[in-house]
């Protein structure tokens, strides 16, 4: 049964990515991506980890996808201004490697299931996702990383504005 | 889990889901009927008795009409869109304990689909997931009014979530728990209400939850007089029963919400506990009603001030405001 | 109640000072009126002053804080130091080419004192999810900077191929954390160091991946070869004294973390990756000094020079030895002098509407600014590692080690390709001191703030040159504690 939705989530998740990157409309593909995050969200459900599965669907899935969606709605892009991919050779490179780039990650993990299965994995303390104890790490291991984000948002933010506060048209 | 389990569980789902259906049909009746009073007029009353079948032949009417899909419309996503818009808010109520804990064949029966300790986080999720039925529909009816009210919405409901989610952060600090369960179980009286420990919270997620159903003063989405009918224009038949009928099921939604969190849940004295729970639902369901009877709509431009600029504040300062009196 | 664990602030004092800068920068942006370029470069010059005296009186102290995630040792001081250095001789680089190219804002302050701090934190890191989080807060500011002229399309192409490089770099790096984690449950270094006792690298095809993946993330913001091909469009689009800026600290930053990380961390595995390292050095040396041969444009050139400089300090770090380190950090102050200066001539040379850039425009300089020829003969020599400047001794440190170590080819392939940047280096004081002068209107004013830059980067690469004791000792004491 684990197994069965797992294999369901994981074949859901991996057509939706494709789709992501094979879909001609940049709306389409968005709406593929938020596909995949809900697939992600289940995987996440399946192994336990509930508080990270409904992170995913705010975060992800519904928040930032939204701005995505919204800001490919907004500018409309239509074919002609997308244009016809002219490089079809970097688009042919582009595919071989990421395929052979897929291929090592397989060759990896699969020497790592064969060289010894006792070394393979980190054992998951019980409750490992749950909120309790995701926010105590935060709060004692990783505060610093966890206030330092404040900086980030900020430069984020700042940036941001100064990008997007118009000033003049722009020089070719 | 054997059999029986299993038939107590599908048989939660058929009476709840079932229940929820129902509402939803006759809440058009009752905001029909509603209106019609506060404009001083009678509403529908001549299918059957009060009009009580008029839901019937309205579903009737819509599922023989032409069912249209415009010319340029991507058909897939025009034809899934409405079922996004449907079906989170059904999901909601999966999490939401409608009745006190019952016996039946020798089992304790706790009335809600799914306790899940994430309670309220799966609702914030949901409530997330609401947007794309919109904006997908908006986008794939290849239409100008339709797209413009796409864009309102997500624009909307993102501005609004965040107060809606801070505003249920206050709550949370009170409360301890993201079980809706244990949170019904923490206001067992009338004084523990949690109404009365977050009343500013209560009052932003309220305003929040007018945004996120696209009510009036907040249904910009779908304001007639500026986008024709705004992101449902285009859809007919079935397809615009079930916008119309996802607005309904996330009025009834968003209102079992908020009697959960702030207002007891299903516990009440004398009455039975599915009774009180239908009736404090019941009493937000008229409020909805209520102010759509006599508020006017905001402009978009406003809408958009008043919630960067007033309600996140806001909701920040409860925050903050709860912190001190638990410290204190 | 959770138990909150020890704060000790004193591990993050120079990155508060330049945090705290920034933020003044911002108010007093906001609330100032009139002319307020003065006040800003002032302030920031004040933060970044108050962290360099922070950074040198903690000296020796080794203060470690956040549960580990956070070490302040003398290694992590002398990048603070040296970020401090390149964000001061940056800003007097700034001033001038901002009013030429009539581009202030207040933000450009705030850009780089935030960039610093992710810097700063990045140096100091001890564990991989605060380096991913200092790499970020370094990095999102300089996709920002590299975009700051917008108005000019050139700009904005660096700025969205850097941001786009650098998101893919970030996804890549985080994704190699998910997997050292995923092998060894922590993400800390000295447990890392611990965990992996008696263990090899290919032993554990997971870990082996995940180190990859880090490294090729990190690779990215230092330029290596094959990861390197954002570098010339951005630094030729980004604004000149942001250039100067990204060629220098941002690298240190990388190479600081790497050095953390593989001679700390992943320590017990430096064995197995030397092969690799080793074949980025040669890589990187070669493309970058044989690409910047055709270059005609100066910018672009330095571009590619900066690259095969990054070949040279991952000669250093292949060694994987004290001398080594030692060496890399000696190396990255030479670079700082001698990059500064030279792109300070290029802000000097050139004219509004980021104009007078190739290498062609430069002919006969000599004669008509014969001050401004010989500083740019100066940092050109110092590139290129002719002695008596501060690019020699650096070069010659690092071939030293390199030979002490055993990697006789690696220090012979170095030497070959200080030959080949000699004949690039070179070109530019041909041209200027032997061509015939090239018909310009070209006027040079020597603005106070440039020349200051300018002296002072001419008086490192001179002082490294020729009194190199002290700063060897400064070196020296830098990594005491650190192996």
């Amino acid at each position: 049964m684990y197994m069965a939705i797992f294999i369901l989530f994981a074949i859901m998740s991996i057509a939706g990515a494709i789709m992501v990157i094979t879909l001609k409309s940049p709306v389409s593909s968005a709406i593929a991506l938020i596909f995949v995050l809900c697939c992600i969200a289940g995987l996440f459900a399946l192994m336990g980890a509930l508080f990270m599965a409904a992170l995913q669907v705010i975060v992800y899935a519904g928040a930032i996808m939204v701005l995505f969606l919204f800001i490919i709605m907004l500018l409309n892009l239509k074919d002609e201004i997308l244009g016809e991919d002219e490089k079809k050779v970097t688009r042919v490179f582009g595919s071989i490697l990421g395929i052979a780039f897929l291929l090592e990650i397989g060759f990896f993990v699969r020497r790592a299931l064969t060289v010894g299965s006792e070394s393979l994995m980190y054992p998951v303390p019980e409750q490992f996702a749950s909120i309790e104890v995701i926010s105590t790490g935060l709060f004692t291991k990783f505060l610093f990383a966890f206030e330092i984000t404040s900086v980030l948002l900020l430069v984020a933010i700042i940036g941001a504005i100064m990008l997007s506060k118009g000033e003049g048209k722009t020089e070719y | 889990m054997d059999l029986i389990d299993i038939g107590i569980t599908v048989g939660k789902v058929v009476i709840i889901f079932g229940a929820l259906m129902g509402m939803v049909a006759y809440m058009t009746l009752f905001e029909r009927r509603v209106i019609a009073f506060i404009q001083g007029r009678i509403g529908p009353n001549r299918v059957g008795f009060q009009g009580l079948l008029q839901p019937i032949a309205d579903a009737v009417k819509l599922l023989f009409k032409e069912d249209v899909t415009p010319a340029g419309a991507n058909k897939f996503l025009f034809a899934i869109a409405p079922m996004l818009s449907f079906i989170p808010t059904l999901l909601t109520i999966a999490v939401i304990p409608v009745a006190e804990s019952s016996t039946i064949f020798g089992r304790e029966v706790d009335w809600i689909i799914s306790d899940i300790n994430i309670g309220i986080l799966f609702v914030l999720a949901v409530t997330a997931m609401e947007v794309y039925g919109i904006i997908i529909g908006g986008w794939a009816s290849n239409s100008k009014y339709p797209l413009l009210g796409a864009l309102r919405a997500s624009a909307q409901m993102i501005s609004y979530e965040v107060s809606l989610g801070l505003a249920l952060v206050g709550l949370l600090m009170v409360t301890g728990t993201f079980s809706m369960t244990e949170i019904v179980a923490q206001q067992s009286s009338f004084l523990q209400w949690n109404i009365f420990k977050q009343p500013l919270g209560f009052l932003l997620f309220i305003i929040g939850a007018f945004a996120e159903v696209n009510r009036i003063p907040f249904d910009l989405p779908e304001a007639e007089a500026e986008l024709v009918g705004g992101y449902n224009t285009e859809f007919s038949s079935m397809k615009f029963a079930m916008y119309f009928m996802g607005e309904y099921a996330a009025m009834i939604s968003i209102s079992a919400i908020m009697v959960t969190l702030y207002f007891g849940g299903w516990q009440g004295p004398i009455l039975p506990s599915p009774i009180w729970f239908l009736l404090k639902v019941g009493a937000f369901l008229f409020t909805f009603v209520w102010v759509r009877g006599t508020l006017p709509r905001f402009r978009y431009d406003q809408l958009m001030r008043f919630g960067w600029l007033v309600l996140l504040p806001l909701a920040l300062f409860n925050i903050f405001i709860t912190g001190v009196i638990m410290v204190l | 109640m959770i138990e909150i664990p020890f704060i000790n602030l004193a591990v993050i004092y120079p990155e508060i000072a330049i945090f705290t800068a920034s933020v003044i920068v911002l108010l007093v942006d906001l609330f100032m009126k009139g002319e307020k370029q003065g006040t800003l470069s002032t302030i920031t010059m004040l933060g970044f002053a108050a962290a360099a005296i922070i950074a040198s009186r903690q000296w020796f102290h080794f203060e470690t804080g956040f549960s580990d995630a956070l070490i302040a040792d003398n290694f992590a001081l002398v990048f603070k130091l040296l970020f401090c250095a390149a964000g001061v001789l940056t800003l007097f680089l700034s001033v001038h080419y901002l009013n030429r190219e009539k581009i202030f804002r207040g933000e450009y302050f705030f850009l780089i004192l935030s960039s610093t701090v992710g810097m700063m934190i990045l140096a100091s890191a001890n564990e991989l999810i605060t380096a991913f989080l200092g790499l970020e807060v370094m990095s999102v500011p300089l996709y920002l900077l590299a975009g700051y002229d917008k108005k000019k399309l050139l700009s904005n192409e660096a700025a969205l191929k850097y941001f786009l490089m650098g998101a893919f770099a970030s996804g890549i790096l985080i994704y190699g954390i998910a997997f050292v984690y995923g092998n060894l449950g922590t993400t800390n270094f000295d447990e890392i160091y611990r965990a992996l006792q008696g263990k090899t690298l290919y032993g554990e095809p997971l870990l082996l991946l995940g180190l990859g993946l880090i490294l090729i993330g990190f690779s990215f913001k230092t330029a290596f070869v094959p990861f390197h091909s954002w570098v010339p469009d951005v630094y030729v689009g980004t604004p000149t004294p942001a250039t100067a800026f990204f060629s220098i600290a941002p690298k240190a930053a990388g190479f600081a973390i790497l050095f953390r990380l593989l001679f700390k961390a992943f320590a017990p595995m430096m064995p197995d990756i030397t092969g690799i390292l080793w074949v980025l050095a040669v890589l990187t040396m070669f493309a970058g000094n044989l690409i910047a041969i055709a270059q005609r444009n100066i910018k672009r050139m330095l571009a590619y020079s900066s690259i095969a400089h990054a070949g040279y300090i991952l000669i250093a770090l292949t060694t994987g030895t004290a001398d080594g380190a030692k060496a890399a950090i000696l190396y990255l102050l030479a670079y700082t002098a001698m990059n500064v200066g030279a792109f300070g001539i290029v802000i000097l040379l050139g004219r509004e509407g980021e104009k007078d850039l190739s290498i062609a425009g430069y002919s006969g300089l000599s004669r008509r600014h014969p001050i401004a020829a010989a500083a740019m003969a100066l940092f050109m020599f110092s590139l290129a590692g002719i002695p008596p400047t501060a690019g020699f001794i650096g070069k010659f440190y690092i071939f030293r080690g390199a030979v002490s170590a055993g990697f006789i080819w690696l220090a012979i392939l170095g030497v070959v390709n200080s030959l080949i940047s000699v004949y690039y280096y070179l070109r530019v004081i041909v041209i200027m001191y032997m061509k015939p002068e090239a018909e310009s209107d070209r006027v040079i004013t020597y603005p106070l703030s440039l020349m200051v830059a300018i002296i002072l980067a001419a008086w490192g690469t001179v002082q490294i040159g020729i009194f190199p004791n002290s700063w060897l000792n400064l070196v020296r004491d830098s990594v005491s504690g650190f192996f």
